[in-house]
C-alpha cells in the first residue's frame, strides 16, 4: 500500500511537471541564489536561484524516464535470452548463460564509464549501460523460473499434444513467470533510479541543464557547509523512490505468489 | 554502566594525548594542499601551473625573481643590464652556486638551459619567447649574454616564471620525477594521488633564512574537501583555495587568515575563429552581448571577480577599461545574430574543464545564451581532455566555446601564436605586437597596448568576463604567505611560524 502510495507520489510528479512546474527549472537567477524557504520558492533555491521545488519535479521525469526505458532494455533482452536459453538447452543455454555471466562482472558505473569514453557522456549512455547492466538479472531469473515451468506436467501435456516449443514458451512458459518477473522488475527500476543518480553525481549520466537528483547532489556538496538542506531534498526524494518500489515490489510479491495467497 | 563511561572516557583521554604533541612538533614544517597535482615536476617541458606551484623557486630557480607585487629583483642572476633597444640584455650570475646533485652552476647552464627550451621537440610554455632568442653568448661562466630578434621590454619578468627555470645538463632528461635545481628544497617523496614532500637542502648557499625543514604538500580538489580539510588542521595553508562560499566561516573564525589578493588571471568565454559562424564578428559580439558579466561573478566565483573586456587586468602597465565595448544587451545580441544571417536557434558546443568556475560559469553562460537563441550544449571535460582536444597548438581545437581562466601575467603573445587555440590570426593585431615589444619607451608602450585591448575587445575575440581574485586561507600563525600572486607559485623561503 504505502509502497504503491509512494511510487505514485513520484510518477504524478513526474507527470506534474510536463504540464507545470512552480518557476521554470532551467531559470537562472544570480540574484535570488541560495534564499530560503518561503512562501514563493517553497523549498528555497540552489545556488543558480532555481526553485528546488521545481527542479525537484522536473528531476523526478528524468528518474522515470531512465528508469523505464533501462528495465524495458533490461527486460526486453533479458526475457529473451532467458526463454531461448530454457526452450533449447544444450550449448545455446551454455552460450547465454556463460554471455551473462560476462556481462555480470561489468557494474553499471563500469559500463557507464567505458560508454562514456567511446560515445561520450549523456544520459542516453547511461539509460544504455544501466540497459545492459539489468540484462544478466533478468535472463538468469527467467531462465530459472522457466525451467522449473517446463518440467511441470501441463508442458509435458502440451508437448504429447504436439505443441512445438516455440508455442509452448509463449502460451505456457510465459504466462506462468510473468508474475516473478513483474516483482523483479519493480525492484530493477529502484536499482536503475539508484544507478542514474550514481551517474549523475559522477558527472556521467544527465548533463546540464537537464534537472536530475544525482546531480542535484552533486552541486549540493560544494555546498555542505553553507546550505546542508541542499543536499537532503534530493537525497529525500531518491530515498521515497527507491523505498516505495521496493515497498511496491514486496507487496506485489505477496499478492502475485500463489502459496503465500494460500497462507493468507 | 559507571564502568563503560570510564573505559570511553579512558580511549578519549588516549586519542586526545597526541594532539599537543603534534603541534608543538609542528614549528619547523607545514603542510599545505593545493587542488591538482602536477603532471610532472619539470616546469619547463608542461605547461600546467600545477608544476610551479611546487617547484618555482623552491626546487629550481630562474635568472630574476617575481616578487608578490610583480616587480622583479635578482635571484640567479646578480645584476643585469639592457641595451637601450631592448635587444640585448647582459646578466651577470651569482658566484658559488651550486645544483642539488653538486654540479656548478654557470654560464653554460643557462645557456644550456635556454636553448633546449626553444629546441625544435621542446615543449615548453614559452618555447616562442625562447625561439626569439637570436644567441646566447657566454662571454666568461658568470656572464651571459641574450641577443633577441626583437626588443623585449618584460624579459627581466618574463624570465622569472617557471618556464624559465634553470636545469643542469647531465639531469635536465629526468628532472620529470627526479627533478635537480639550485632551490632550498628537494624532492623528499611523491606519493602519486595523494602528496609530495619537499625537504630543506642542508647545502643550499643562504640555509640558515630558510625556517622551514619539510614542507608537505596535499592535493584536494574536492571544494567540499578542502573546506573540510582547513576547519579539521589537516593543513596549514591552502593558497588559491575553491571556498568563495565558504569564506564568511573563515573570516569570522580565530584561527585562520584570510587573504583576497590580485591575480592576472583573466577568467574568458573562448570562441573558436575556426568554426563558422563563429568567424563572423556580429556572431561574436552577439555572445558577448548576452552574456552578464555580473552574473557570471556572482554565480561562479561568488563575487571574487572584476570585470575585464579584454586579455588584460587592472594593474598592469597600460590597462584600459574596455568592459563597456561590449556590454550586456540580450536585444542586441539578437539583432546581431539576424544581421549576420544565423537561424536561430543557433547550437554550439560548450566544453567545460573540471574547476567550479568553469562549470558553474558554464551553466550560467548557457541559460544567458540561450536567451537570445543561442543554445549551448554543455559537455563537461577533464583536464587532459580539454588540453588535448581544445587547447593543444597541434591538436583539433575541436570546440565551439569554453571558459577557462588564463593564469599566466603578460600573455599577449599566445593571440599572435598562429596555433593557438582561439585561431584569431588577425595580421593587424599581431603587427601591433610586434610595435608593443620594440617600442622602448614606457608612455608609449602603455598607449600601444591600450590600442591593443581595443582592438581585442572591438573584435569580440573571447568574451572576456573577469579577472579572479584569488583567495588564501592560512592558519593565523603561519606567516610569509602572499597575498598577491602575479603568477602561481608559493615561495616556501619566506614562510615561517610565528
Amino acid at each position: 500500500m504505502l509502497g504503491g502510495a509512494l511510487t505514485l507520489l513520484v510518477v504524478a510528479s513526474a507527470l506534474l511537471s510536463l504540464l507545470w512546474t512552480p518557476w521554470s527549472p532551467y531559470e537562472i537567477d544570480i540574484a535570488s541564489k541560495l534564499r530560503p524557504p518561503s512562501s514563493s520558492h517553497w523549498l528555497g533555491t540552489d545556488s543558480f536561484g532555481r526553485d528546488i521545488v521545481s527542479l525537484l519535479l522536473a528531476g523526478a521525469r528524468s528518474t522515470i524516464m531512465v528508469g523505464v526505458i533501462a528495465v524495458s532494455i533490461g527486460l526486453t533482452f533479458g526475457v529473451t535470452l532467458g526463454l531461448i536459453a530454457s526452450a533449447r538447452r544444450g550449448w545455446t543455454e551454455e552460450i547465454i548463460m556463460r554471455f551473462s555471466d560476462f556481462t555480470f562482472a561489468f557494474p553499471a558505473v563500469l559500463s557507464a564509464i567505458m560508454l562514456a569514453a567511446v560515445a561520450g557522456p549523456g544520459m542516453v549512455t547511461s539509460i544504455i549501460a544501466i540497459g545492459i547492466f539489468q540484462i544478466p538479472t533478468l535472463t538468469r531469473l527467467t531462465r530459472g523460473s522457466a525451467n522449473a515451468i517446463w518440467a511441470r506436467e501441463f508442458v509435458l501435456a502440451a508437448r504429447a499434444a504436439g505443441k512445438g516449443r516455440f508455442r509452448i514458451t509463449i502460451e505456457h512458459v510465459l504466462p506462468n513467470v510473468l508474475s516473478i518477473l513483474i516483482v523483479q522488475a519493480t525492484i530493477q527500476f529502484a536499482l536503475a533510479i539508484l544507478a542514474e543518480a550514481a551517474l549523475s553525481y559522477l558527472g556521467l549520466g544527465t548533463q546540464p541543464p537537464q534537472p536530475s537528483w544525482g546531480r542535484m547532489l552533486n552541486d549540493a556538496q560544494t555546498l555542505l557547509f553553507q546550505s546542508p538542506m541542499l543536499a537532503v531534498y534530493p537525497g529525500a526524494a531518491i530515498a521515497i523512490a527507491v523505498l516505495g518500489l521496493n515497498l511496491l515490489g514486496d507487496g506485489l510479491r505477496d499478492l502475485l505468489d500463489p502459496r503465500l495467497a494460500r497462507e493468507r | 554502566m559507571f564502568r563503560k563511561l570510564s573505559i570511553v572516557a579512558f580511549a578519549l583521554t588516549l586519542a586526545a594525548a597526541p594532539l599537543p604533541v603534534l603541534a608543538q612538533g609542528k614549528k619547523d614544517s607545514v603542510v599545505m594542499a593545493m587542488a591538482l597535482e602536477p603532471p610532472g615536476l619539470d616546469p619547463t617541458n608542461a605547461a600546467a601551473a600545477a608544476i610551479a606551484e611546487v617547484t618555482l623557486y623552491n626546487i629550481y630557480e630562474t635568472l630574476t625573481k617575481i616578487n608578490e607585487d610583480g616587480s622583479v629583483s635578482p635571484l640567479l642572476a646578480e645584476s643585469w643590464t639592457a641595451s637601450p633597444d631592448l635587444k640585448t640584455y647582459t646578466f651577470k650570475l651569482r658566484k658559488g652556486v651550486k645544483f642539488h646533485n653538486g654540479e656548478a652552476f654557470n654560464s653554460a647552464a643557462v645557456k644550456f638551459s635556454f636553448e633546449r627550451n626553444a629546441a625544435p621537440n621542446s615543449t615548453n610554455k614559452d618555447k616562442s619567447l625562447y625561439q626569439a632568442f637570436e644567441k646566447v653568448e657566454t662571454p666568461d661562466a658568470d656572464t651571459v649574454v641574450i641577443t633577441m630578434k626583437y626588443g623585449e621590454p618584460n624579459l627581466p619578468f618574463l624570465l622569472g616564471q617557471a618556464s624559465g627555470s634553470i636545469v643542469e645538463p647531465k639531469s635536465a632528461p629526468t628532472n620529470v620525477t627526479q627533478p635537480v635545481g639550485t632551490g632550498p628544497y628537494q624532492l623528499g617523496a611523491w606519493a602519486k594521488g595523494s602528496s609530495i614532500t619537499l625537504t630543506k637542502w642542508a647545502d643550499y648557499r643562504n640555509a640558515a633564512a630558510v625556517k622551514l625543514s619539510k614542507v608537505t604538500i596535499r592535493f584536494i580538489s574536492d571544494p567540499a574537501a578542502q573546506t573540510a580539510a582547513l576547519l579539521s588542521g589537516d593543513v596549514d595553508a591552502f593558497p588559491r583555495v575553491s571556498a568563495q562560499r565558504t569564506i564568511a566561516q573563515f573570516k569570522a573564525d580565530p584561527r585562520f587568515t584570510v587573504l583576497v589578493g590580485g591575480s592576472r588571471a583573466k577568467t574568458i568565454v573562448a570562441i573558436n575563429h575556426r568554426k563558422k559562424p563563429l568567424d563572423d564578428v556580429r556572431v561574436r559580439r552577439a555572445i558577448l552581448a548576452a552574456i552578464d558579466r555580473k552574473a557570471m561573478i556572482d554565480g561562479a566565483v561568488d563575487g571574487f571577480g572584476t570585470p575585464i573586456g579584454s586579455f588584460y587586468v587592472p594593474g598592469a602597465l597600460g590597462y584600459v577599461d574596455t568592459t563597456g565595448v561590449n556590454p550586456y544587451d540580450p536585444e542586441k545580441a539578437r539583432k546581431l545574430l539576424a544581421e549576420a544571417g544565423v537561424t536561430t536557434p543557433l547550437e554550439l558546443s560548450l566544453k567545460l574543464p573540471p574547476p567550479s568556475y568553469a562549470r558553474q560559469g558554464g551553466e550560467i553562460a548557457a541559460a544567458q545564451l540561450a536567451k537570445v537563441g543561442i543554445i549551448a550544449k554543455i559537455e563537461n571535460v577533464e583536464w587532459a581532455q580539454w588540453l588535448s582536444q581544445v587547447f593543444a597548438p597541434n591538436g583539433p581545437h575541436n570546440f565551439d566555446l569554453t571558459i577557462v581562466s588564463h593564469v599566466e601575467p603578460f600573455d599577449l603573445v599566445k593571440i599572435t601564436e598562429p596555433d593557438y587555440y582561439l585561431g584569431y590570426n588577425n595580421e593587424k593585431f599581431n603587427a601591433l605586437y610586434k610595435q608593443i615589444v620594440s617600442t622602448p619607451d614606457e608612455a608609449a608602450r602603455a598607449k600601444l597596448l591600450g590600442d591593443a585591448q581595443r582592438m581585442l575587445a572591438t573584435d569580440a575575440v573571447s568574451a572576456y568576463l573577469y579577472q579572479p581574485q584569488l583567495i588564501t586561507i592560512t592558519n593565523k600563525k603561519l606567516k610569509g604567505v602572499w597575498k598577491d600572486v602575479p603568477q602561481y607559485e608559493n615561495d616556501f623561503s619566506t614562510w615561517h611560524w610565528e
